[in-house]
């Protein structure tokens, strides 16, 4: 499993055609308590850069943008009762939604971890 | 710096004369009055009214309406609901008690003679179906504010109807959308950069087009290489907000309107900061083709306070005549013709429609017109520079305390924007804006623009004297020291008001919507 970032702090962790997307932990320190997750439909079609998934956060409501192009295959239920897993596991049990990757050469242009950490040192 | 109660008012308290905290046996604490919910006081058999007994009544005629059971709602007497309401009302703030800093709002005084004015039977007590010529006055009113709006913004025409500053733009966006699709060239993009008021996006979604985002260079205003980089024959127009959410001026705008009208598209202004430019600038003269103007907000009618408000949209020559029904027409005799559906096809055939079921708001017309015409065009153009001057007094007496990260680039418009950038580690703008609290102040707009970490937006309007605005700023840079200094008092505040901090994210979480469980 490998796992790639976006510069709007989305996570995508990719194994084989299928991937797993969140929020970084940056992210969930950065808006504070999440008091509300909105998941996108499942079979949803999300091209790469859409607003898939709104975060509301006693700051703000801020977009989650579809890292890659593909179609959703599964939403995160449990963050309807329990919306602050995204605070305690980000990167972990407070996914947002799975889904199948119509591009896998769109991971391309995303950063490794590595990249990530040096990217939000800069911020 | 002014302290806090100079006047001294307050006899000072010796350390430990009195304790801090003295029980009551009502709860009370002398002025500061506990109030239960009307469920509490209240009572299902008690009532503010006799009524005659019910004569017999076919309930039959209500069929499967007819109530089984009494409603479980609590009867009290009129002084019962006038204390509840009361000692409520002096649990909360309000403009008439003090400075209410909150950015992007514009909480101003209003001036008592527009609400004499708005109260008027011939303004107040007309119904909207009365004939016109029996309430020709009001319509001229009406016709007069017109005429002043389309005057102050150098525009062609005015739609008066909409009722509050997001349904302003989305009748803005809709004259788009009808003038595009007049030349059958419908669209379906609108730009929409970073520094706009957050509802614009929400307009133009809800009118049916795509949004994409413009971001802002770090000055705080429109990346106009981006912008002009996404124009072309499928961007329906922009939405730009002047001056922007970070209280600056978006001085490129006529840039930015010549390069959106060379691709064939239309610009939006956002007016909810008019009250920083009137007078002094025609959004005509930089290529606006809508705007809507915040009566309740640059023209001084009551914000903040639930509604109603009102949102006249002025509109260009290209789309001024896709505006919507109804509007007042001055005839050749003097008298004031209400233009409906029946006589459109003879003077105003292209209106997309209609947004309100009659004229608008009344209330707000006469506020506003009375606003205007006690002010006068030089006091018009006071109102503005008196806004930017406060806002710049604060923005430079808090700027070697706070963060202002636009603040080195140069002067503001209407309103300072500040940074959490210093404080102590594990302070937040949360915790300087409970501190106001305590100080006696409404915190101002916090966590708004995004675009800036922890953002603390102060709008101190023109209204504010010297020595109000010096007091605020007083309390300002005391909490801004103990925030930087990391004082642990501050992250538990406030400790004066009625109630210490709240959990706000339990509240969002976990709200409780009734009284009891059933």
């Amino acid at each position: 499993m490998t796992r790639y970032f976006t510069k709007d702090h989305e996570w995508i962790a990719v194994e084989g055609s299928e991937a797993t997307v969140g929020i970084t932990h940056y992210a969930q320190s950065q808006l504070g308590d999440i008091t509300f997750v909105e998941v996108p439909a499942i079979h949803a079609t999300v091209g790469k850069g859409d607003s898939a998934s709104v975060v509301d956060s006693v700051k703000a409501a801020s977009d989650v943008y579809a890292p890659v192009s593909g179609t959703v295959t599964a939403v995160n239920a449990a963050l309807e009762d329990q919306p602050e897993l995204v605070n305690s596991e980000a990167e972990g049990e407070g996914w947002l939604w799975k889904m199948t990757l119509s591009d896998p050469a769109e991971l391309a242009g995303l950063m490794d971890e590595a990249a990530y950490q040096t990217f939000v040192a800069e911020l | 710096m002014n302290e806090i109660n100079p006047s001294g008012w307050r006899p000072a308290l010796g350390a430990g004369s009195v304790p801090r905290e003295i029980e009551t046996f009502t709860g009370n604490r002398a002025l500061q009055l506990e109030e239960a919910l009307l469920f509490e006081i209240g009572a299902a058999d008690r009532s503010g009214v006799d009524f005659d007994d019910v004569p017999d009544f076919d309930l039959s005629a209500l069929g499967p309406n007819a109530r089984k059971a009494a409603p479980d709602l609590p009867g009290l007497s009129e002084p019962e609901t006038v204390r509840h309401y009361t000692r409520l009302s002096r649990q909360n703030y309000a403009i008439d008690l003090g400075v209410f800093p909150l950015g992007s709002c514009t909480m101003k005084h209003n001036p008592r003679l527009d609400e004499k004015v708005a109260r008027m039977p011939g303004f107040a007590d007309v119904h909207p179906l009365q004939p016109v010529q029996t309430v020709q006055g009001a319509l001229s009113a009406i016709n007069e504010l017109a005429v002043w709006l389309v005057k102050l913004t150098g525009m062609h025409g005015v739609a008066m109807t909409p009722k509050a500053g997001a349904h302003g733009e989305l009748c803005g966006l809709l004259c788009i959308r009808a003038a595009l699709e007049a030349k059958g060239d419908p669209r379906e993009v609108i730009l929409v950069p970073e520094s706009a008021h957050g509802t614009n996006p929400a307009t133009a979604a809800f009118a049916g087009y795509r949004v994409e985002n413009i971001p802002a260079t770090a000055d705080g205003r429109v990346d106009v290489a981006a912008l002009t980089a996404r124009l072309g024959p499928d961007v329906a127009g922009v939405m730009i907000t002047n001056p922007n959410t970070c209280g600056l001026f978006e001085r490129d705008l006529k840039v930015i309107a010549d390069a959106v009208h060379a691709v064939g598209g239309y610009v939006y202004c956002d007016g909810a900061n008019f009250n920083a430019i009137v007078g002094r600038v025609r959004p005509g003269d930089l290529g606006v083709d809508a705007m809507h103007i915040n009566l309740h907000k640059t023209f001084s009618t009551p914000h903040g306070g639930g509604g109603p408000g009102s949102g006249p949209v002025v509109l260009s020559e290209a789309l001024a005549p896709f505006g919507p029904l109804p509007f007042t027409s001055r005839q050749a005799d003097g008298s004031i013709k209400l233009i409906e559906e029946e006589d459109a096809h003879l003077e105003h055939p292209q209106a997309f429609g209609r947004l309100c079921a009659f004229h608008g708001q009344m209330g707000m017309y006469t506020r506003a017109l009375a606003y205007i015409l006690s002010h006068g065009a030089d006091g018009l153009r006071q109102v503005s520079g008196d806004a930017v001057l406060n806002a710049n007094y604060v923005l430079r007496s808090l700027d070697d305390v706070l963060d202002a990260p636009f603040g080195p680039a140069g002067h503001c418009m209407h309103e300072a924007l500040f940074s959490d950038d210093g404080f102590a580690d594990g302070f937040s703008t949360l915790d300087l804006a409970k501190g106001l609290i305590d100080e006696g102040y409404h915190p101002m707009t916090v966590y708004f623009p995004l675009v800036v970490h922890g953002a603390m937006l102060i709008e101190p309007t023109e209204t504010e004297s010297k020595a109000g605005l010096d007091q605020f700023i007083g309390a300002m840079r005391s909490l801004a020291e103990r925030a930087v200094a990391g004082d642990e008092m501050l992250k538990s505040a406030p400790h004066l008001a009625p109630r210490r901090r709240l959990d706000e994210t339990l509240a969002a979480r976990k709200p409780k919507l009734v009284y009891k469980d059933a």
